[in-house]
């Protein structure tokens, strides 16, 4: 007998993949259905509760966290770089040298969302490697480990759309080269560089678009995700989990705690 | 003969499972309206961007055997012995603006080293292609133009302006 599709379904609710994203089982069980709401990122945001063990600092040196503390810096000072900045050809270089020479503290708001774009990038990237060597992308992690690629993504997308903003020589060709390599991809490449700057070349409408994205849709979209991000954390097990070492650590510390007992 | 009672029943649809079959139909089919819908709206119907044909003004402003460069319009104007032909100064490699380099006698594109000749041709990469010939013309008023959005064949005889 064929399957129906309610059987396909199911045996796909069965698969690794779908089993790392959603973390409730299936079934009409009273518990099922209560954890199909508890589980759930936006249906219940606060975890049901938290290790005091995973807070401790030698587990991750808070890269994740100091990665978040760049992010909130760029958007308070982000939104007041805003109230000076007007998205246009004609206005953009010149209001921000404005912003750096004229506008109290604009030079000290203007710089430190610059080294806090710089910071997070590199926060971003230790953040990885530490997961990486910590083998801290194991089950249950998996999925988490795919919103923190997407996550990376997007801070690589913020860099680049923030750097056009000030309209100078170095924005206008990095933008130039940048959205030239989007036109090599297969087939599409021609039509995503035409959408991405909203013409044939880095014009009036490219700049209104990159402070769009820079401004609106790729923050909602890093929060977005960094919520999902932070909750998988606390359902996955906690930031520290003994389970989830590489078996070398294991039997390293089972070693050590030998010695000790022999001392 | 339960497994056939259990097919007999499953070919049936409930009320229920009717109208949820046609609420996710008619969701699908709007989705797929609103994603059709987004793309033509990122798409502009109308570019103001600058015309692709500009005027190069009187072809005697170019001496013989020189090379010029409009940086605004990024386009070179070279008058050689065969006549006057125009190259694009768009790099074929990632879109910087080229640049003659006189003492040299090649055109050099300062973000990643390409080379190209006088006439266009690729000394050394990362460049892919040549740098394209446009097509020009003489106007009425006898002004050199230029279509950068037309290429013409290299080194051709219609490629040349002849004064």
């Amino acid at each position: 007998m064929a399957k129906t599709v309610d059987q396909y379904f199911d045996d796909l609710q069965q698969t690794r993949v779908w089993r790392s994203i959603f973390r409730s089982g299936t079934g009409s069980s009273t518990l099922k259905r209560a954890l199909a709401i508890q589980q759930n990122v936006f249906l219940h945001l606060f975890s049901t509760k938290v290790r005091t063990r995973m807070l401790s600092f030698s587990a991750t040196w808070y890269l994740g966290t100091l990665t978040l503390g760049t992010f909130l810096i760029l958007v308070a000072t982000g939104i007041p770089l805003m109230l000076y900045y007007h998205p246009s050809v004609p206005q953009a270089y010149a209001d921000t040298k404005d912003l750096q020479f004229v506008v109290s503290s604009g030079m000290f708001l203007r710089n430190l969302h610059r080294w806090s774009a710089h910071a997070m990038v590199f926060l971003v990237f230790a953040h990885m490697f530490k997961v990486f060597y910590r083998g801290a992308y194991r089950t249950p992690r998996e999925f988490n480990w795919v919103i923190g690629v997407v996550l990376l993504l997007i801070t690589l997308l913020l860099s680049y759309t923030g750097y056009l903003l000030p309209w100078d020589q170095l924005a206008y060709w990095a933008i130039t080269v940048g959205s030239n390599i989007a036109s090599a991809v297969p087939l599409v490449g021609e039509k995503i560089h035409f959408l991405l700057l909203g013409g044939n070349a880095v014009n009036a409408n490219a700049l209104l678009r990159f402070y769009v994205l820079h401004c609106m849709i790729l923050p909602l979209a890093a929060i977005f995700f960094v919520a999902i991000h932070f909750w998988r954390i606390r359902k996955d097990g906690g930031l520290y989990s003994h389970a989830s070492e590489p078996a070398t650590l294991r039997a390293a510390s089972k070693d050590a705690a030998a010695a000790t007992e022999a001392q | 003969m339960a497994e056939e009672k259990k097919g007999e029943l499953g070919s049936e649809l409930s009320r229920r499972q009717f109208f949820t079959k046609l609420g996710l139909g008619s969701l699908s089919i709007a989705a797929v309206g609103t994603a059709a819908f987004s793309y033509q709206y990122l798409e502009p119907n109308v570019l103001y961007e600058p015309s692709p044909v500009v005027n190069a003004g009187k072809p005697d402003r170019y001496p013989l055997d020189s090379v010029t460069l409009d940086v605004n319009n990024g386009i070179y104007i070279i008058h050689s012995q065969e006549g006057y032909f125009s190259l694009s100064a768009v790099c074929t490699h990632l879109g910087c603006m080229t640049a003659w380099k006189q003492e040299l006698g090649i055109i050099a594109c300062p973000c990643h080293g390409s080379k190209f000749e006088q006439n266009g041709k690729k000394i050394e990469g990362p460049a892919p292609k040549p740098l394209p010939w446009k097509r020009v013309w003489l106007n009425d008023d006898g002004d050199l133009l230029v279509d950068r959005s037309t290429d013409v064949p290299p080194l051709a005889r219609d490629s040349f302006v002849r004064v």
